[in-house]
């Protein structure tokens, strides 16, 4: 069991950390294991922001060890090392943990793979996200105690998503956390509540071609058939169409882009969602009482039926 | 064994396709000594006056102290209950096994009112999943639209959404009337073994999968057909309840009753309708 819920309001910036970390707050029963947010935060648009991390904040049952700071400042002075190298400047820089960190890029080219593989060819280092609005933070913890490490409460932006894990299909790492960052698309994030049981051979065929995996988590498999989608042409809600039967199992998930946000859930309705749909705000979760966390109002909200997509656009 | 006996002269329940045997053996005996009654008690039951009214506010309380407040209160007397602020949470008005007015002024989370033998429930909002889990007796009444797993396992009573609930309503019940004023989505009446499913607006794929019994009746369109559903035909006793029950709901009293589709299990279970029911409880 795991918590999902996602938020987009169509006319405004609000503070969304604040916001999303009360509604996952609300979702702590569904899992504590790690929390995760995906903030679209409002930017000027020059420059990438990217959330990356040289070490593991290693919990239980995680294949990941711990290691010494010194470890991490080693990896640190490569990777500013290769973002030079290929031409990219560090616009600004931010250490927030001793394996976590913000940087702002400025990068001309468009297309991110390469440089996400030189950056991750670094032992120990991945990208969680990367992108022009889009941050992926996400720790060991409930909603509030990742928010108050990472200082969430200051991100004003338009829309979020974010994940409660109780951690089933693989160990309690920052790796297995959710949200996944669609990796290389900039901007393109998910959360998943469910199980899918063709994930081994759906990587099989996705890694043939030549898309990456950076957990043993199910759930990654979305990101990646997605951003796999996206790369063939597709648009996102074509892709997540395709998703309803291209991945088995019982499963809603949530994707968001630069300027939306997305719900599919699987066929035989499996997993809970409660939305709330007005003129300027959508808001989804797992349960009423994330939505609640911030429209404590009497509210009207439904159940997404069984095979349905839904997108919606700033 | 028991003498089980059937019948041709069937009863009305019988000819819309509620059960097809007559038990006349075991569950005919005395189980009780009446002379013992005096000995019985029903826990969780008091003596209520339902013009006795009281308002009880929720906001702050976790479901586990709400509802020994409402079981409190209704041990003081208390016939008629108002809940303010439930605000979504879960769980809330279970295990009430009593004649009781329950008013809640807003939405419930998951299993709110489940394994209840008896109340009377108004719920001005909407509900989670797994409303009136287990419900034995009594009526619930929501307002706005329901979760998945809408009266899930129900044993008696009616249960009336007027609005529109999610996948696998009436999933494993075993009597009483699910009534939905709006659409319900997939697997509706899953594995349902009594009692009966009225849904006005559409419905999703496979309905009534794997049904054993009862009677589901669909206004709108269907998605599709599950495993072991039949449609059969639409008797005068059936419109002649139909229209009695959507009455006494408040919903669709103008609804024209001899358009909707009669569902029932086309599968024969081997022994199901000879079996006592603890005996069903474990072939199942």
């Amino acid at each position: 069991m795991c918590g999902i819920a996602g938020l987009i309001y169509k006319d405004k910036s609000v503070n969304i950390g604040t916001q999303l970390q009360g509604m996952l707050q609300a979702l702590k029963h569904r899992g504590e294991d790690s929390t995760g947010y995906a903030l679209y935060g409002d930017t000027d648009g020059k420059n990438f922001i990217m959330r990356f991390k040289v070490g593991e904040n290693v919990g239980e049952g995680s294949s990941s060890v711990s290691e010494e700071t010194s470890v991490y400042d080693e990896r640190i002075k490569i990777v500013k090392a290769h973002i030079l190298g290929m031409g990219a400047k560090i616009i600004k820089e931010e250490r927030i943990l001793p394996y976590s960190l913000r940087y702002e890029v400025s990068y001309d080219e468009k297309d991110l793979r390469e440089f996400s593989r030189k950056i991750e060819s670094v032992p120990g280092v991945e990208i969680l996200s990367m992108g022009k609005s889009l941050e992926v933070i996400k720790d060991l913890g409930n909603a509030k105690d990742v928010c108050d490490r990472y200082n969430l409460d200051k991100i004003v932006g338009t829309h979020a998503i974010g994940h409660a894990r109780m951690a089933t299909e693989s160990g309690v790492d920052i790796k297995s956390a959710h949200p996944f960052w669609g990796y290389p698309f900039s901007d393109v994030s998910v959360v998943h509540n469910g199980q899918l049981t063709n994930y081994w051979n759906n990587r099989r065929l996705l890694e043939n071609e030549g898309m990456r995996f950076m957990s043993e988590c199910d759930s990654e498999l979305i990101a990646v058939y997605l951003a796999k989608k996206l790369r063939d042409g597709a648009t996102l809600e074509e892709g997540m169409k395709a998703s309803l039967t291209g991945l088995d199992g019982v499963f809603t998930y949530f994707v968001a882009t630069k300027d939306s946000l997305g719900m599919a859930k699987d066929t035989m309705a499996a997993k809970p969602l409660v939305l709330y749909e007005s003129d300027n705000l959508i808001a989804m979760g797992s349960e009423e009482i994330a939505i609640r966390a911030i429209l404590p109002q009497e509210i009207d909200t439904y159940d997404p039926y069984d095979g349905e997509v839904k997108v919606w656009q700033i | 064994m028991a003498n089980i006996k059937t019948t041709d002269n069937k009863s009305k329940s019988q000819s819309m396709g509620m059960h097809s045997e007559v038990l006349t053996g075991r569950t005919q005996q005395k189980f009780f000594n009446p002379s013992e009654a005096e000995s019985f008690y029903y826990f969780g039951t008091y003596d209520v006056d339902f013009n006795k009214r009281i308002d009880l506010d929720v906001k702050e309380m976790t479901a586990a102290d709400a509802n020994k407040e409402i079981d409190n209160l209704m041990s003081q007397g208390y016939g008629t209950i108002v809940i303010k602020n439930p605000q979504g949470k879960h769980s809330l008005g279970v295990g009430i096994l009593n004649k009781l007015n329950l008013i809640f002024e807003g939405s419930l989370g998951y299993f709110g009112m489940g394994s209840c033998d008896g109340p009377t429930v108004r719920i001005n909002g909407r509900v989670g999943w797994s409303c009136a889990e287990n419900l034995m007796a009594g009526k619930v009444v929501i307002e706005k639209n329901a979760g998945s797993c809408f009266g899930a396992a129900i044993r008696g009573g009616d249960l009336i959404c007027k609005g529109s609930v999610g996948a696998r309503t009436g999933i494993d019940m075993k009597g009483g009337t699910i009534i939905v004023g709006g659409d319900a989505g997939a697997f509706t009446g899953f594995m349902m073994q009594r009692g009966r499913i009225i849904i006005l607006g559409d419905v999703g794929i496979n309905l009534g999968d794997s049904m054993y019994d009862g009677t589901i009746f669909i206004g709108g369109k269907i998605g599709s057909f599950g495993s072991d559903a039949i449609p059969a035909d639409l008797t005068d006793t059936d419109q002649e309840w139909l229209k009695r029950k959507l009455k006494v709901a408040e919903i669709g009293e103008k609804f024209d009753v001899s358009k909707m589709t009669k569902i029932v299990a086309g599968k024969k279970l081997w022994n199901y309708d000879n079996l006592e029911p603890h005996e069903k409880k474990g072939a199942i």
